[in-house]
């Protein structure tokens, strides 16, 4: 294991060795891993695309609806890509914003697992509505009908914030690549050079166009710091909005928001681990950069601890039957199992990260971070399962049973998901060499006065 | 495509950020206003040498979040009103539900209109025909100053005082 350096946020390459290392992962072949790897996902989305061909042929009854429970394992895989997308704005545009050093390494992979996980989430609206061929009748535009959309809807909510947060971070993954690109255009030769060039924009590094280009990334960053806190508040008002009890809570918004970098940055980790591997790219992402996203973890973990504490709490205190039999049974009902791992997952695994020596070694951080995936799923299927199994009416209880097409489709998600992240590590620089660029000091004639610029 | 026409001038590569600084301020000084300095990375030593004014992208992002706002609210109250839709005998348009909306567009619109800023102000300045070298996107700083062959000596012996290590003639 690595030791941490004095001064780790610096990095210790030079100027010239910094874009040399990012283009090597994309012109040297890849280790085997990586090859397993895309195996792995191509065979997940083959999973996922059989499954929503047979969906199309047989409909939406292979999957397991039936009332009360018509928000079932589609939308608790939904909540769970929506969530995933937010730790990749959270470390580019906040971060970028409170000037963390530490991000410039990590944050070009993190956007990239942004939009791939807005890109997968999008995916089970549209399968949800089961006639996935008019989902366009969600989107506000003049027909025959003389209909508009009702915007007091929080559905119509969602689309509006999911199709801008997708919008948004493409644009923002997109811009940041720009120089990069152009750096890879610069050490590629033949047909890459030619595809990179028009990738590149034009770009050459100029005054003119880094004086625009700075400015707008600056003003990009402070657009899309509101955007992500509202985005999993808005899918929170999905349930918040609504009377089912174990919805109904106006905690939910920061609860969501939360709940959400966590388990984004849970799949980072997932994720950067052994990609750092497979690329070769250990002496650029370190243990340091570890240590700082299990903090982040650490944070958002015990957060959602809280969150947990006074959802139960409320429940209590509020004497209303019909919480308290909803959490009573979160606990002790027919889907115990789901509410332990959830609570035992999220709220306790993450308290490990407390010990340095677990932030720092990468085995143990791997298996958290599996672990947090796994709790953070459980959490939107216990909020989602439990509560419309159980409302108001008890003759209308009822248990929701999963299919084959839901854990089908459930696997698939991960391999598109896996799939488009490990292509996109292959095409594009997955680490921002411009910016760890800036963290270097530029050579100089003159002995620098003490103080940095 | 043809390939753009030459801009006449001097090119000069620097490895030090403090020399190819006080190269700048020189040949500002010199009037020589249409330089193009290209770098690997921004850096507020270089940029403060330049003293280009801030870049008018803001203006752009404001007029995009005041349409992006507008046209949200506007939408969804048109909407409500053109299909009235009574719920519970409230009220058909009411705001708080559309601050959503409007919030939503007011990030797009601000978002793909400072992108697009970016676009038609960098196109302002013609980079064509200006000369460029692979090592600028690595570690090298560079100058391009356009000028005739008869100030070219004089722009030359600058660069190479402030220690350009390069420096080469475009004509």
């Amino acid at each position: 294991m690595a030791v941490i350096a004095h001064d780790p946020s610096r990095p210790t390459q030079t100027h010239a060795e910094v874009p040399r290392d990012v283009v090597r992962t994309i012109t040297e072949a890849p280790t085997r891993g990586y090859y397993i790897l895309v195996a792995v996902m191509a065979l997940l989305t083959a999973v996922l695309i059989g499954t929503v061909v047979a969906e199309l042929r047989f409909g939406l009854g292979l999957a397991g609806y039936a009332p009360p429970i018509m928000w079932s394992v589609y939308i608790t895989t939904f909540v769970f890509w929506v969530g995933i997308g937010h730790a990749g704005t959270l470390i580019s545009a906040i971060l970028f914003l409170f000037r963390s050093p530490w991000r410039t390494a990590v944050y070009r992979s993190t956007e990239a697992m942004t939009v791939f996980a807005v890109m997968t989430a999008a995916l089970f609206p549209i399968l949800h509505i089961g006639r996935e061929w008019l989902f366009y009748w969600l989107i506000p535009y003049p027909n025959q009908r003389y209909l508009w959309p009702n915007f007091k809807s929080p559905l119509m909510w969602d689309v509006f914030a999911i199709s801008t947060y997708l919008t948004v971070s493409s644009t923002f993954l997109m811009v940041g690549l720009v120089p990069d690109i152009a750096a890879v255009r610069d050490h590629v030769s033949g047909w890459k050079k030619k595809l990179y060039s028009a990738l590149s924009l034009g770009w050459t590094g100029a005054d003119s166009q880094w004086r625009h280009y700075t400015r707008a990334y600056l003003y990009l960053a402070a657009l899309a710091t509101p955007l992500v806190l509202s985005v999993h508040s808005v899918v929170s008002w999905d349930f918040a909005v609504s009377i089912v009890p174990g919805w109904h809570g106006t905690i939910f918004a920061p609860y969501f928001v939360a709940g959400a970098i966590y388990s984004g940055i849970g799949m980072v980790l997932t994720l950067m681990i052994p990609l750092r591997k497979v690329l070769r790219l250990e002496h650029m992402i370190t243990d340091y950069h570890f240590d700082n996203l299990s903090k982040l973890t650490l944070l958002t973990g015990t957060i959602l601890f809280y969150a947990y504490a006074m959802e139960y709490f409320v429940a209590w205190y509020s004497g209303n039957t019909f919480e308290q039999t909803t959490f009573w049974r979160r606990a002790f009902g027919p889907n115990w199992w789901a509410g332990w791992t959830m609570i035992i997952c999220n709220a306790f695994v993450s308290q490990l990260l407390w010990f340095r020596k677990i932030r720092t070694n990468l085995t143990a951080l791997f298996v958290i971070s599996i672990f947090i995936n796994i709790g953070m799923w459980f959490e939107r299927y216990v909020i989602i399962a439990s509560s419309l199994s159980n409302d108001y009416l008890p003759y209308a209880w009822g248990q929701l049973n999963p299919t084959w097409a839901d854990w089908g489709i459930l696997a698939g998600s991960f391999g598109w998901f896996g799939m488009y992240f490990l292509l996109f590590a292959r095409t594009f620089p997955i680490v921002a060499s411009q910016e760890i660029k800036e963290l270097i000091p530029m050579p100089r004639q003159r002995k620098a006065h003490g103080g940095a610029h | 495509m043809a390939a753009a026409r030459a801009v006449p001038g001097v090119l000069g590569q620097f490895v030090h950020i403090d020399g190819a600084c006080d190269a700048i301020r020189e040949l500002k000084q010199g009037g020589h206003a249409d330089l193009t300095v290209y770098s690997a990375a921004p850096n507020p030593e270089r940029e403060e040498a330049i003293g280009d004014p801030i870049s008018p992208v803001r203006w752009f992002t404001l007029t995009g979040g005041l349409l992006g706002c507008a046209s949200g609210f506007a939408l969804a109250l048109w909407m409500s009103r053109d299909w009235p839709l009574l719920v519970g005998g409230k009220s058909i348009a009411t705001i708080p539900p559309y601050v959503v909306i409007g919030f939503e567009l007011t990030i797009l619109t601000a978002s793909l209109l400072s992108v697009l800023a970016v676009i038609l102000l960098s196109a302002r300045k013609s980079l064509k025909g200006r000369p460029y070298h692979p090592k600028f996107s690595d570690d090298r700083i560079g100058i391009f100053i356009p000028c005739g062959a008869d100030r070219a000596d004089q722009v030359q012996a600058l660069l190479e005082r402030h220690g350009s290590v390069e420096v080469s003639r475009e004509s």
